[in-house]
């Protein structure tokens, strides 16, 4: 079995338009989360979320490009375009083929869907664009990755739910482990900040109408965001062979399922993949320093959270720190995963964990070291990524320092 | 009124419990009658469309929801004839 190592990464979402930025708000503690503005805001219960402020498709891409590109495809483009500018790679010949693209994405082009079921229904009209298919599809953003940087080998797109990056991350991580690919450019997006896109969420009342404040007594639901992330995985002996720069090491993933509630989750479910991840990885519970929680702020998740974690790491629960970045870039559903995998490789690089923010009242069901409010200096050697999706799908990432 | 909107809640209680409307006893809470949180949200949906009101609840946080009683049928009952009465009056007043 090949290790796997992370060679470049890039991001757009609502604390920055790249991976500083949003290191930068990361460790400030800085919340991205604001009032929504978009189309018809004023008919939405929630109005608010973690948007890409300023976002100007015009500034990245040409006229043709943007016929074509969702917004969760503009996003995917933007941050690989970062990602594989870090790495340095080149995808010619035979690395061509033996590289791929594995993404995460929840709704694909949502906003494509909205803006075309409103001039069909709404405005009556009996014409749309003719790109309307390509754009929306799932899979538009890994395909475009593909053709944007000549990666022919596995290029396909994951739909898990909130937990679509990590399970993206996680088939990535197997296909270079496996020798299947030597580099894969893996992450997710999501772009759901729309009138439907909301709409549909408000149903189920477990969003936040004032902020999102993972763990604490009197959070009260969760928060939307939107964005991207994306990473190069790349074969260690090749990136070593090439004197690249490695950002941290992925050791392990596992994946569950609850087989339980479509929408409840499960402590059961979480834990066997928290401890099926150590398994992988060969690390023992002791040498996990920090875990990057799924922490959506909603009362089910976070009591459900901690008490998987607790119970997966026994004693060691109550030194290891545990923090969710979602109460400032907000949930970014498909995406989430992956733009939380940066403040895993803040924690492994520079020594600082990102903290919970909006943490206002101890929670007795949530009592781990929630790193709250403010960030901290600490030397992890290894962390992992939590995502628990609706329908009851786990999936969780470890990574090392390197 | 009153008792149109008690049988309207009635009614859309006991399909979510599955149960024939004379057997929801107005003192049962949702558990008593086996409605998990999906149910209960569907239950709301549901209100919200039979009255045209909006029903203040939040799944996350009881405190939220202190305008909105749950804690029994009875109670529903209340929560929902305040809400259509509220309605009413506005409706009176434009």
């Amino acid at each position: 079995m090949r290790r796997v190592v992370i060679t470049g990464a890039g991001t757009v979402n609502a604390l920055g338009q790249d991976v500083p930025a949003t290191l930068d708000a990361l460790r400030e503690g800085r919340c991205g989360i604001g009032p929504l503005e978009l189309r018809d805001v004023e008919r939405l219960n929630i109005r608010i979320g973690a948007q890409v402020r300023g976002w100007d498709p015009e500034a990245h891409f040409n006229r043709q490009d943007i016929a074509l590109f969702d917004k969760f495809t503009q996003f995917t483009i933007l941050a690989a375009r970062q990602a594989i500018g870090q790495s340095g790679l080149v995808f010619e010949d035979a690395l061509s083929i033996a590289s791929g693209v594995v993404l995460g994405t929840a709704g694909g082009g949502v906003n494509t869907w909205d803006d075309n079921y409103r001039a069909v229904y709404e405005e009556g009209k009996n014409r749309v664009h003719p790109f309307v298919v390509p754009k929306l599809m799932n899979n538009a953003a890994a395909s475009h990755v593909s053709m944007e940087w000549n990666l022919r080998g596995p290029t396909f797109t994951v739909a898990t739910a909130c937990a679509s990056s990590n399970h993206a991350m996680g088939q990535a991580f197997h296909m270079v482990r496996s020798g299947a690919a030597t580099v894969m450019v893996t992450g997710g997006s999501e772009a759901m900040l729309c009138f439907g896109g909301i709409k549909a969420w408000e149903g189920l009342r477990v969003m936040s109408r004032d902020a999102c404040r993972p763990f604490s007594l009197n959070r009260n639901g969760m928060v939307q965001g939107e964005g991207a992330g994306v990473f190069v995985f790349e074969d260690y002996d090749h990136a070593r062979a090439r004197g690249a720069e490695i950002l941290a090491e992925v050791v392990g993933f596992a994946m569950s399922s609850d087989a339980g509630d479509i929408v409840m989750p499960s402590a059961q479910g979480a834990e066997r993949a928290i401890t099926g991840a150590l398994r992988d990885a060969r690390l023992n519970p002791e040498q996990v320093g920090y875990i990057n929680a799924h922490g959506t702020g909603t009362a089910a998740n976070d009591k459900t959270e901690c008490a998987a974690v607790a119970h997966a790491f026994g004693q060691h629960a109550d030194r290891l720190m545990i923090s969710s970045t979602k109460s400032m870039h907000g949930h970014l559903i498909g995406g989430t995963g992956a733009v939380e995998l940066l403040a895993c490789i803040m924690a492994l690089r520079e020594g600082v964990i990102a903290p919970t923010i909006g943490y206002e009242e101890p929670d007795p069901e949530c009592a781990l070291d929630v790193v709250p409010n403010t960030a901290r200096d600490a030397r992890v050697e290894a962390v992992l990524s939590n995502a628990f999706a609706f329908g009851g799908l786990n999936a969780v990432l470890a990574l090392r320092r390197v | 009124m009153t008792d149109s909107v008690r049988d309207t809640v009635i009614g859309i209680i006991a399909q979510q419990a599955v149960l024939d409307p004379a057997e929801v006893e107005m003192t049962a809470s949702l558990d008593d009658l086996g409605i998990d949180s999906l149910g209960l949200v569907e239950a709301i949906f549901a209100i919200e469309e039979a009255f045209d009101v909006s029903v203040p609840f939040n799944a996350n946080d009881p405190s939220e929801n202190a305008e909105f009683d749950i804690s029994s049928v009875a109670a529903i009952v209340a929560a929902v004839e305040a809400l259509v009465a509220g309605k009413d009056a506005a409706e009176d007043r434009a």
